[in-house]
């Protein structure tokens, strides 16, 4: 640790060093009554969430640890500090790992500060009539629209990023490199093809006697890049026992705009999806992706003001599973193809610290015959994917993945497997970056199911 | 402040990179671990070699700069809180281990290594080194030297200050001084290296710290004893010792540290039980299976409610990880969480537990005792809310009558954590006045202008808790 400061991130902010006029008193006081003070002053300074850090890890400097996050957030709601550029680039140098929240014996909920945090710097800009342009494109544009994700797929993530570019570069916001696009580029599976696309059937019908109906969270990220993946994940759960619904009318999780501060973005997508699932009627709401499954199960706290909806959110939530955790609740999958492969297991963070699913991966991967699983010293580490980390703070991300991948070669394994598509993606970047093509592979736990049943 | 020149100079020794003063990153180095303390320094410079330290050292002194050596700032006494402003000086760069030396049982590192990483490097070749504060996941060995750091094995194993050998330092004239080395036995002059240790940062700027290391244990067995009543407890530790038996650690927690504990690891404790003890014996595998024997016959003798022995070395290991987060975890009751560490000779233990127990009575307050029973070393925590002034006004007295408490019984103000500021103003309980003027003395050798780490150990004695500096 202690060696690598954040060139590039540094310099990419430095661009813009005026700091923005303040708001009028009542609309900044309105913006500081949004951090919890008593959930603030919870972090007692220990410093036990240091050494799970990765940018602590990487920096060695406590303005990017969790312990010197929240002072600068406390700093901020008393007022000696202002919502300005530094904070900005501060409070998003964070992955939103939340390995600090499974370290931290205060019980202090650093995921829900952190998007305080953000809600109150883009609140703040719009104020302004500044909006943080990399945020909002990629996130209005996108993943707001599920018929724009569906007509491009991959295409449109790399296209909408690198178009995102030019507009930065004209606003002099921020550099985002060609490079970061490009090498994010080469690990994306070929997309399914839309005709292929049509052959997906609302319901995959259990292979035995049904025990459960299940609607089938599919995820925006993970339908486009991972349709094969899902496609799987319905096959293992249809295998197990499960009618699988794909329920209609679903939208993206909202994840990504609740992590970007865009908390009303984040809660009509949330909405969306409630009523999608109620009208369903399944016994349970699965998804196969870490990140979408912690805000999924997350929905009651979005709408802790709004009785109606907390309600409603409250039986959504309460339906909610990943993959792995029903998995390992149902009846035991009988696999007919060994696989004879040494494999680790990276450990999604919103899956290990965000919902505490740590064990039923690795029960599900040892269960399939001729699978070896070895793990690394560090598997619940951020491997710096942190859902558009990678794109907005690709060099801290980089180096974080260079010290994942060189932890993950010691295991000498030739599989990954990892269960959410970020970290799919950033492992896969990770086996080029390490030169490793050719001799290992990442795979999502699903399609590793999938492949020995 | 610092002039624009002074800061042109001081970044031209570390770099651009290495000199931090935006409003954020001032305020990220303004803090420890200490409650309710609170100042913003000037600038914070992380060097990387010992000429980078003695040329700011240098230069801090001709103008008159604070300078506060900071490791991870885990301290719990404002060691590192930077009260009259100046420069942090962060070592956490000086993280390399130089040397392990298998011949002579001794080791040499930079004092940014990490305590917990310093422990696995020397046990991968079978050799140990004892001191073990809670903290040790993130303390720094230069933190645990500086501050005089103790830990968990402090009964059997003795403290940081038992280990330390050799130091090299830097006074505020630039001078790089060494003092002792890898001989057991030294007495050329005055010992200047046991000066060093525990001078909290005001005397000189370790830059390397050689230690001694002693034979991994062949192997360790943990017990956890539950008692319906508290004292009990205590009479259980007086007891073991006096049947002439040093276990490695006795660790002591009572009802409510045990339940916040217990929410924190998902233990399955006992939470009827109003103490516990957490018993460690260490070495060769007969002599500990005896003694944990022996052990458990003495509690059921004094009265335990429950003698349970942990069925491997990793249950053992993963109590005793539970009991170094009983702190932190404590402040899950309440905003702010503020600790002493009055201890007194093992023998008047259960009087001062009942005394700690009287006091917050008095004073209405809550206070959480555990701690390293085995060395009387106790840990009373107050839980309250720092925005009620009133309540932490009570917290003072309150505090302020147990270290009186823990003198009348021979005890100290501060077992393990130090002085810093929050303890300055009862410094003359334990030492006299005389002691502080001859401390003063020394300090004024060392360090003439009062540049490091100043308002620490001997501050003006009518401080009071609440020090919340703007720049
Ligand atoms: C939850 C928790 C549990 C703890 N448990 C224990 C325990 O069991 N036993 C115990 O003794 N303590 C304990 N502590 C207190 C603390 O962790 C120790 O005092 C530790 O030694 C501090 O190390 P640090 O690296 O954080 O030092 P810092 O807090 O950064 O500094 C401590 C002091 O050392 C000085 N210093 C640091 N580096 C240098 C240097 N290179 N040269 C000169 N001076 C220097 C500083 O100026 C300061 O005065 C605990 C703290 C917490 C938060
Ligand atoms: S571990 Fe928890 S209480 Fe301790 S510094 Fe980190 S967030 Fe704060
Ligand atoms: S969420 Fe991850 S990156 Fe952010 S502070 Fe916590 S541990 Fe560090």
């Amino acid at each position: 640790m202690t060696t690598n400061m954040p060139d590039l991130m540094s310099q990419t902010w430095q661009v813009h060093t005026e700091t923005p006029p303040t708001p009028a008193t009542s609309v900044r006081d309105a913006l500081l009554h949004k951090f919890d003070i008593d959930e603030l002053l919870n972090c007692m300074h220990c410093g036990f969430c240091l050494p799970t850090c990765p940018t602590y890890q990487q920096t060695g400097l406590e303005t990017y640890s969790p312990r010197g996050r929240i002072a600068l957030m406390k700093g901020v709601a008393d007022e000696k500090l202002s919502i300005d550029i530094e904070f900005e680039k501060n409070m998003y140098a964070c992955l939103g790992c939340r390995a600090c929240e499974t370290a931290c014996p205060s019980g202090v909920a650093y995921g829900k500060l952190i998007e305080t945090a953000r809600e109150v710097i883009e609140d703040n800009k719009k104020c302004q009539g500044n909006p943080s342009f990399i945020r909002k494109l990629v996130l209005k544009n996108v993943f707001l629209h599920p018929k724009r994700v569906r007509t491009f797929g991959t295409a449109l993530w790399i296209t909408q990023a690198l178009g995102l570019q030019k507009l930065a570069n004209k606003t002099g916001f921020i550099h985002i490199l060609p490079r970061e696009i490009a090498e994010m580029q080469h690990v994306v599976d070929k997309v399914a093809s839309p005709s292929k696309r049509k052959e997906r059937r609302p319901i995959l019908r259990s292979e035995k006697e049904s025990i459960l109906k299940i609607g089938f969270f599919k995820g925006c990220i993970m339908d486009e890049m991972f349709y094969e993946t899902n496609q799987a994940t319905a096959r293992v759960l249809s295998k197990a026992g499960c009618d699988v619904v794909f329920v209609e009318n679903q939208a993206c999780c909202g994840a990504l705009h609740a992590h970007s501060g865009e908390k009303s973005d984040a809660t009509n997508l949330a909405k969306s999806n409630i009523e999608a699932f109620e009208k369903a009627h399944v016994d349970f709401v699965v998804n196969n992706a870490g990140g979408c499954g912690a805000a999924l199960k997350d929905y009651h706290h979005w709408f802790a003001n709004d009785p109606e909806w907390k309600e409603r959110a409250d039986s959504f939530v309460a339906k909610v599973r990943d993959a792995n955790e029903l998995l390992v609740e149902l009846p035991p999958l009988s696999f007919h193809k060994p696989l004879n492969v040494r494999v680790t297991y990276q450990d999604s963070c919103h899956l290990a610290h965000g919902q505490g699913i740590r064990n039923q991966p690795r029960q599900l991967i040892r269960s399939i015959p001729g699978v070896e699983l070895v793990e690394m010293s560090h598997p619940d580490s951020c491997c710096g994917s942190g859902g558009i980390y990678n794109i907005t703070n690709f060099s801290m991300s980089m180096d974080i993945l260079d010290d994942k991948m060189e932890d993950v070669q010691h295991t000498k394994a030739r599989l990954i497997v990892t269960s959410n598509p970020g970290c799919l993606l950033q492992m896969k970047e990770g086996i080029i970056r390490a030169g490793l093509q050719g001799q290992m592979e990442a795979a999502h736990i699903m399609d590793l199911l999938d492949r020995a049943l | 402040m610092l002039t624009e020149d002074l800061r042109q100079q001081l970044i031209s020794v570390v770099g651009q990179k290495w000199f931090l003063d935006s409003p954020n990153e001032l305020h990220a180095y303004s803090y420890d671990a200490t409650p309710l303390l609170q100042s913003i320094p000037d600038a914070v410079i992380i060097p990387s070699s010992v000429q980078e330290v003695s040329m700011i050292l240098r230069m801090a002194n001709e103008h008159r700069i604070p300078i506060i050596a900071r490791g991870s700032g885990t301290n719990l006494a404002g060691g590192t809180v930077p009260v009259q402003g100046g420069i942090i000086l962060n070592m956490n760069r000086f993280n390399q281990i130089y040397e392990i030396d298998e011949k002579n049982l001794t080791a040499t590192l930079g004092p940014g290594v990490i305590t917990a990483d310093f422990h696995a490097a020397v046990e991968a070749i079978g050799l140990f080194y004892p001191p073990d504060p809670g903290s040790m996941r993130i303390s720094t060995i230069g933190g645990n030297v500086a501050q005089g750091a103790g830990g968990m094995r402090g009964l059997k194993y003795g403290v940081t200050k038992d280990y330390v050998m050799g130091l090299e330092y830097v006074l505020p004239t630039g001078e790089v001084l060494r003092s002792g080395g890898k001989n057991v036995k030294d007495v050329a002059g005055y010992d200047l290296t046991r000066l060093m240790v525990g001078s909290e940062g005001t005397l000189g700027v370790i830059t390397e710290i050689t230690v001694k290391l002693l034979p991994f244990p062949a192997t360790k067995r943990t017990l956890v004893v539950y008692c319906h009543d508290l004292y009990d407890a205590a009479r259980i530790v007086e007891q073991i010792i006096a049947a002439k038996i040093i276990p490695a650690t006795i660790e002591f927690l009572d009802q409510a540290t045990m339940k916040v504990v217990d929410d924190f690891a998902k233990l399955g404790l006992p939470l009827d039980m109003a103490s516990m003890l957490l018993i460690e014996q260490d070495g060769a595998e007969e002599q500990v299976m005896q003694d944990i024997e022996k052990i458990a016959k003495i509690a059921h003798h004094v009265g335990a409610a429950e003698v349970h022995m942990a069925a491997t070395i990793e249950e053992g290991a993963k109590l005793l990880t539970a009991r170094r987060s009983a702190l932190s975890a404590l402040s899950r009751l309440r905003p702010t969480t503020i600790l002493e560490d009055a201890t007194v000779p093992r023998a008047r233990l259960a009087e001062m537990v009942q005394e700690i127990e009287r006091v917050a009575h008095k004073y209405n307050l809550q206070i959480c005792t555990f701690g390293h029973a085995g060395d009387g070393n106790l840990h009373p925590t107050c839980m309250a809310d720092e925005r009620d002034h009133e309540e932490i006004e009570r917290v003072e007295q309150a505090f302020e009558e147990i270290f009186h408490a823990s003198i009348r019984f021979g005890g100290t103000i501060t077992g393990e954590h130090g002085v810093g500021m929050t303890k300055s103003k009862y410094l003359h309980l334990k030492v006299g006045e005389g002691g502080i003027e001859l401390m003063e003395r020394l300090k004024a050798a060392f360090d003439p202008n009062n540049i490091l780490n100043p308002g620490k150990v001997f501050a003006k004695r009518d401080r009071h808790r609440i020090v919340v500096r703007q720049s």
